[in-house]
């Protein structure tokens, strides 16, 4: 794929309640965002769990979107305080994993807030396409290749010399 | 497993921007779909229809819709697949109408995050499981909180239809502050002679147990099954043998060391009291911080002059639980005491009216027990401060409210009507007085409200000024009220008789501690959150909790008794069926995996997490796993994304379904 060709894969996980809805409502009010972003429903943003967003990079999603009900207005009181904790901290973790920080987001969007959905995907979509591709997986992913074909060879070369 | 697909055109909505003959076709190629077709309106009954058909005929296991928002028809669409003989919990939807067809122009661009999400969905519906809808029972009994005239309300049209109440009222009398009312807008009917009569119905009904003096301290369980605890506060009066004589009230030698808070401060009370003469019940309470008896052990000439040997010192709080299925919150309010030091930045306080330094400017409820005739000067307008009649009144509106910078930003609702109220209450007494009104905009709308505000205007001669008040100063025993008149563009001062302050209404105390303690939502002023602020304005977010009168806004008689009215019928609509169904979204523990830190408990809003041993064959406790109580979750998940051995899931929403969903990005 070309450089010019490549368009940003961006995942958003969104509770049930507040921002799926406030997604709704972005829709049912004919605003338009980016459809580089697609998105995954869960119940609450409590139920995030950091291993999503490690699979969406690892399966090749070049940013993350994390979204919920605002602080104080949570459809189970507390989820997303709970939410707030662990991305704070899961933030910090990310630049160790070789990922840059801006690629994964948050933010809290209301079913009431259609014009703020759009504007917190169209940022993201932006943000990621300035970062560019992200190859850290992918990278990875072809070293080890690498590493285990280089292996490979070697054993058929010994297995040649022994056979 | 064979997968059946359905995109829906929603007429034109999703066609114009979304090519579905081509989602479909795509469809046709991912892993497990057997089946795939499009059609102009899926929802209507030939689309559904066509999908039952299908189940039947290509004996599908689960199926994918492509069409709305899933909370537009994902019931509708579950519900299909229920009719065709499939679990309905195997129906998946694509969002393909609010997600895509109308946020995105480009259609080749449409159409391919049509064909993503479609897919996601068929990998997630592969790894659904059949669930099955929860049922509970429904304990028919509702607590209502709160005995003010929402609570009274509420309870009357609950227990009138049959079903036993528990009313609790954390002062020693129901009546709330209507009992303190003066007369009331619009009609000016007399508010203890159309409140009395209601309390009294309260007391004698067959089906309400009620307990004054009591506060709620506990609700654990969860929608018709709630555990409440409630602590009834010592009286210090066996209310068994009290017949409501009053002699000890009469006999008390302690007359003026406790301020008389049902007056507003403006007398006092003895140290055993009933809070105001028509109390129900009329049974009084001993306040330990005043009588002698709890200094020194001496006095105990209540004891004396009972004649029912009814005094208790040494009686108890008591503890009382209650097996209960819906609860009324109807917890009211409290106005804004702007002679508090400001404690918290959010109130800042409106120390240049004078409020608390001087005792001729008063707040509205003491206003109304001046007005009243049962109140400290028998109804006649007498100045705190000597006693003599004011003749010239002003009346300031807005203290408190409507007002970013010192106070509430929201506006109070009420008092532009008891203003004008209050205006025209002294105007009838006092004929040569004059009152002034300081007003921002009047706000009266409700049925008669803008003509009874005109009637004060128009026919008492009520002056109203536009404008702030910036300063009240005493001057020569005068007060004199500084302001400015916006409509005329110039400052006015006035030297006034007396000054009421209209101050906001605003949270009960302590409003924000009992929603934690019940477990429902509140805002950041402290008024308790509705489900939706449109269509559930009754209901609270957590189920078989509502809510009632002004603990949910500033709100009137009229509407407060609406609300409880409404909330009355919520109760008798869950009342309606002995089991309860819900939808089995709830969390599940793999005990095999559960390594019993329960990390689970400790993030869990509704405590819902439980702890079960696993014991050997000798009954010995091997090990100790989470056990998740299904009445209690709601289903958020939050304890699947704590748990540090992934052994707990989310039913609907398991990690092995949303890695699907990633995979198929
Ligand atoms: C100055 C003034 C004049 C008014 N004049 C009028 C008028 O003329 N016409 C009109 O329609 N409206 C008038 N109102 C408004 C009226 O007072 C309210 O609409 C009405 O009282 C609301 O009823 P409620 O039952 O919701 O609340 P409340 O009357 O506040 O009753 C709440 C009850 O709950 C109890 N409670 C609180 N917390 C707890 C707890 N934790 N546990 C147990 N019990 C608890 C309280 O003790 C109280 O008895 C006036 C208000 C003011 C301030």
């Amino acid at each position: 794929m070309t450089e010019e060709k490549w368009e940003p894969k961006v995942v958003a996980f969104v509770c049930n309640w507040c921002t799926y809805t406030g997604a709704d409502l972005a829709g049912t009010s004919r605003l338009k965002y980016p459809a580089n972003m697609k998105m995954i429903r869960v119940m609450c943003s409590g139920g995030i769990d950091p291993v999503f967003i490690i699979k969406a990079f690892e399966r090749g999603a070049d940013g993350v979107l994390i979204s919920g009900c605002h602080p104080g207005d949570c459809h189970y009181n507390a989820g997303n305080f709970h939410a707030r904790r662990r991305w704070t901290m899961f933030h910090q973790l990310l630049e160790y994993l070789g990922i840059d920080k801006n690629r994964l987001q948050f933010s809290w969007v209301s079913a009431s807030e259609g014009k703020k959905f759009v504007d917190v995907v169209s940022k993201v979509v932006n943000d990621v396409r300035e970062l560019g591709p992200f190859k850290g997986y992918k990278e990875l992913n072809s070293e080890f290749t690498a590493v285990v074909n280089g292996l490979k060879q070697e054993v058929n070369k010994a297995e040649a010399v022994n056979g | 497993m064979k997968i059946g697909v359905f995109i829906c055109h929603c007429g034109e909505n999703i066609g114009r921007t979304v090519d579905c003959p081509r989602v479909s076709k795509a469809a046709e190629w991912f892993p497990g779909v057997v089946h795939s077709v499009d059609y102009k309106y899926m929802c209507s009954d030939p689309g559904q229809n066509m999908i039952k058909d299908a189940i039947r005929e290509k004996g599908l296991d689960a199926i994918v819709v492509g069409s709305c928002s899933p909370h537009m028809h994902e019931k509708t669409f579950r519900k299909a697949a229920l009719d065709a003989g499939i679990n309905p919990f195997l129906c998946e939807m694509a969002n393909l109408r609010e997600h895509v067809s109308w946020v995105h122009d480009d259609i080749e661009e449409a159409t391919q995050k049509a064909i993503d999400l479609t897919r996601m969905a068929v990998e997630k519906v592969k790894r659904n499981q059949p669930l099955a809808t929860i049922k509970v029972p429904v304990t028919k009994r509702t607590l209502v909180i709160g005995g003010g005239i929402a609570g009274i309300q509420a309870a009357l049209d609950v227990a009138n239809a049959g079903y036993e109440v528990v009313l609790v009222e954390k002062e020693p009398s129901i009546g709330g502050h209507m009992s303190q009312l003066s007369e009331t807008f619009p009609t000016l009917d007399c508010s203890q002679c159309i409140l009395t009569p209601r309390m009294v119905e309260v007391y004698q009904h067959p089906k309400i147990k009620l307990m004054t003096y009591s506060e709620v301290e506990k609700v654990e369980g969860f929608i018709g099954n709630f555990h409440v605890t409630i602590r009834q506060k010592a009286r210090h009066i066996d209310a068994s043998k009290c017949t409501g004589c009053g002699l000890c009230i009469t006999k008390c030698p302690i007359r003026k060391k406790a301020f008389n808070s049902f007056e507003e401060g403006m007398a006092y009370r003895p140290a055993v009291y009933v809070p105001f003469p028509q109390a129900v019940p009329n049974i009084p309470v001993i306040d330990e911080t005043v009588c002698t008896y709890y200094k020194n052990g001496k006095c105990g000439v209540c004891v004396k002059v009972c004649g029912r040997e009814a005094i208790m010192f040494d009686q108890q709080d008591k503890l009382v639980t209650e097996e209960i299925g819906a609860i009324i919150m109807a917890t009211g309010y409290k106005l804004y005491d702007i002679s508090k030091k400001p404690d918290d930045s959010f109130i800042k306080g409106y120390g240049e009216y004078g409020y608390g330094k001087y005792k001729d400017v008063i707040d509205g409820l003491q206003f109304e027990r001046i007005a009243s005739a049962s109140g400290p000067t028998s109804g006649e307008f007498k100045r705190p401060s000597d006693g003599k009649e004011p003749k010239k009144v002003v009346f300031i509106q807005c203290v408190g409210s409507r007002d970013d910078s010192k106070g509430f930003s929201y506006c109070s609702k009420i008092c532009c009507m008891y203003t004008a109220k209050h205006a025209m209450l002294y105007k009838h007494k006092v004929h040569d007085g004059e009152a002034y009104v300081f007003y921002m905009d009047i706000r009266s709308g409700g049925k008669m409200y803008e003509e009874f505000v005109r009637r004060a205007i128009e026919e008492d001669g009520v002056k109203y000024v536009r404008g702030r008040v910036s300063k009240v100063y005493e001057q020569n025993g005068k007060y004199i009220v500084k302001g400015e008149d916006t409509i005329a563009g110039m400052p006015v001062e006035i030297e006034a008789d007396m000054v009421v302050l209209a101050t906001a209404m605003i949270a009960q105390e302590n409003a924000s501690t009992l929603a934690q303690t019940v477990g429902i939502p509140y805002d950041k002023y402290g008024f308790f959150n509705e489900a939706h602020p449109k269509l559930r304005p009754i209901e609270s977010t957590t189920g078989g909790i509502f809510l009632a009168g002004a603990c949910q806004s500033p709100k009137d008689i009229p509407e407060s008794v609406a609300m409880a009215s409404a909330a009355a019928a919520k109760t008798m609509v869950l009342f309606g069926s002995d089991m309860l169904e819900r939808e089995p979204v709830v969390a599940r523990v793999n005990e095999l995996l559960c390594g019993g830190c329960f990390y689970c408990r400790k993030v869990c809003p509704y405590s819902a997490i439980e702890v079960r041993e696993i014991k050997d064959r000798n009954g010995v406790v091997i090990k100790e796993v989470a056990y998740v109580n299904d009445g209690l979750c709601q289903g958020c998940g939050t304890c699947t994304a704590t748990c540090p051995s992934k052994s707990v899931e989310l039913m609907g929403f398991t990690n092995e379904q949303i890695f699907a969903q990633i995979a198929a990005l």
